[in-house]
């Protein structure tokens, strides 16, 4: 048997609030500019297995809680969760067959994009900070991909 | 590789189109900005999104608390002791100082009614401590568990026991954000207490440190000076130290020195800190977490290049006194028994 819808949108949103809770945990200094998107990843992941349960809207609310959560400008992560989880969707049938190589290499794309927005709103808002270690959760989320499809792959696994 | 999906669902006429979606919510999004950054409209909103954030916050928050309560209760009674020994040690000096500092306050409060100028006296001093949250790494930003409910606003003043520590920028009903004086976007007109001189200091995004980029080549400043805080732009209360000088470089063909400075509050090591209360309580400049420092930015800096040390001679040993040239401004006197930096017993 399959996991069913409702059990796969549970797990949507418990994996998505979960990645949204360590976003704010405090890691060690030289730790926390590394500290990857692991609310983004989420999304991606789930929009790539199960695209009709994983919407754009609940990933532009985990963007909006995000903002919140980090006390940023409304909308800044708003607006790149849905740019992001909008790709994912356009990309995706392509996306899920590439080698996992592959995908995480596209997954790194899509999290450029991501952080190019944020980088910008940033900007623009008068927040700007130029040094290079901003981007260094482009390529941890992008070593990260593997282990994620792994966890994931077995949770969905495990439930059929 | 990713598993495909199996959806029950028919193909044809299933949800709104992508696109529209997409677009709809990016232009949320963008309003959300809009409103947020140029207008300032978004209070309430905020407040019922942070109504939802703040469990999170507090659940994040409560492991890292717990265990420092842990190995609190568990420490040896050796070290207990020498703490407590260390601690009435210090608090015999302290008392010390404030017995003279009684008598320099009753002083400094009858020369201000002679000038009918008594409001700025510090009143009120509230201690919240530090959520174990991490906001954005780039920003000096933290969390604390006061907010609206106990009377925080926006543009406080926030000290720790060694010197200013930052200002409140988001206030919530529990919570409030405050944006330290290291933060890249913060600006703090301050003085030296030894000649006098005033000047702004910018956070440099460095919690070690602060840069003073108004200090022209010839002016008095060395390193080892300690920089207070002017009271100029109503968000700080003046007289507490803020930073000390660690660097002056005078290229003679520049108009301005290189001054960096270190500042007393111990930034990136605070877990609790004092939010302060002192008349006027509202500040006359909008304490607006962005305009505040850059009005503050903007006054004296027009001041600071030409300020002779004559106008402005801080009193020698205590640095609660306000330049008497300064006579409008609003927090000048106070009351909080912060040690003295020059005698800080270590």
């Amino acid at each position: 048997m399959r996991t069913s819808n409702l059990t796969r949108r549970l797990f949507y949103w418990l994996s998505v609030a979960a990645g949204l809770v360590l976003a704010i945990v405090p890691l060690p200094d030289w730790l926390s500019p590394v500290r990857p998107d692991l609310a983004l990843l989420a999304v991606i992941y789930w929009i790539l297995t199960s695209p009709r349960i994983a919407g754009l809207g609940y990933a532009w609310l985990a963007g909006l809680l995000l903002d919140v959560l980090r006390g940023m400008t409304l909308g800044q992560h708003a607006l790149g969760f849905v740019l992001v989880a909008f790709l994912t969707h356009r990309v995706q049938l392509r996306m899920r067959m590439f080698p996992i190589l592959h995908q995480a290499g596209a997954v790194m794309v899509l999290l450029a994009v991501y952080h190019f927005v944020i980088f910008w709103t940033d900007g623009l808002t008068g927040h700007g900070y130029t040094g290079w270690d901003r981007w260094l959760p482009v390529l941890c989320g992008g070593l990260l991909w593997p282990l994620i499809v792994a966890a994931g792959d077995s949770l969905l696994r495990a439930r059929r | 590789m990713v598993e495909l999906s199996h959806d029950s669902r028919p193909i044809i006429g299933r949800d709104r189109p992508l696109g529209a979606t997409f677009l709809a919510l990016a232009l949320a999004s963008i309003a959300l900005m809009v409103a947020d950054q140029r207008y300032d409209q978004l209070e309430r909103v905020r407040g019922w999104l942070s109504a939802v954030a703040y469990p999170v916050q507090l659940a994040v928050d409560l492991p890292f608390r717990a265990w420092s309560r842990l190995t609190e209760s568990f420490a040896d009674r050796s070290r207990l002791r020498q703490g407590n020994l260390e601690l009435s040690a210090r608090l015999r000096l302290a008392n010390l100082q404030l017995q003279r500092f009684a008598a320099l306050e009753d002083e400094n409060r009858r020369l201000r009614d002679m000038r009918e100028n008594s409001s700025g006296v510090a009143d009120r001093a509230l201690v919240a401590s530090i959520l174990n949250v991490d906001l954005d790494p780039f920003r000096h930003r933290v969390l604390l568990d006061k907010g609206a409910e106990h009377g925080v606003f926006k543009g406080q003043a926030v000290l720790d026991a060694d010197g200013i520590f930052g200002q409140v920028s988001q206030v919530h009903a529990r919570t409030s954000e405050v944006i330290l004086i290291s933060d890249a976007e913060h600006a703090i007109p301050v003085q030296s207490n030894r000649s006098g001189l005033r000047t702004i200091a910018v956070g440099t995004g460095d919690s070690d440190q602060l840069s003073l980029p108004f200090v022209t080549v010839e002016s008095d400043l060395k390193a080892g000076d300690l920089l207070i805080s002017t009271g100029m732009g109503g968000v700080f209360p003046s007289g507490y130290p803020v930073a000390e000088v660690t660097r002056v470089e005078r290229t003679p063909a520049a108009t301005f020195a290189l001054v960096d400075a270190r500042p007393t509050a111990r930034l990136d090591r605070d877990r609790e800190v004092l939010l302060v209360w002192f008349e006027p309580p509202a500040p006359p400049a909008a304490p607006d977490a962005s305009a505040a420092p850059q009005a503050a930015a903007t006054q004296p800096a027009a001041a600071s290049g030409g300020t002779t040390p004559s106008a402005t001679v801080a009193a020698a040993p205590a640095p609660a006194t306000p330049p008497a040239a300064a006579g409008a401004e609003p927090g000048a006197a106070t009351t909080l028994p912060v040690t003295p930096p020059a005698e800080a017993p270590q």
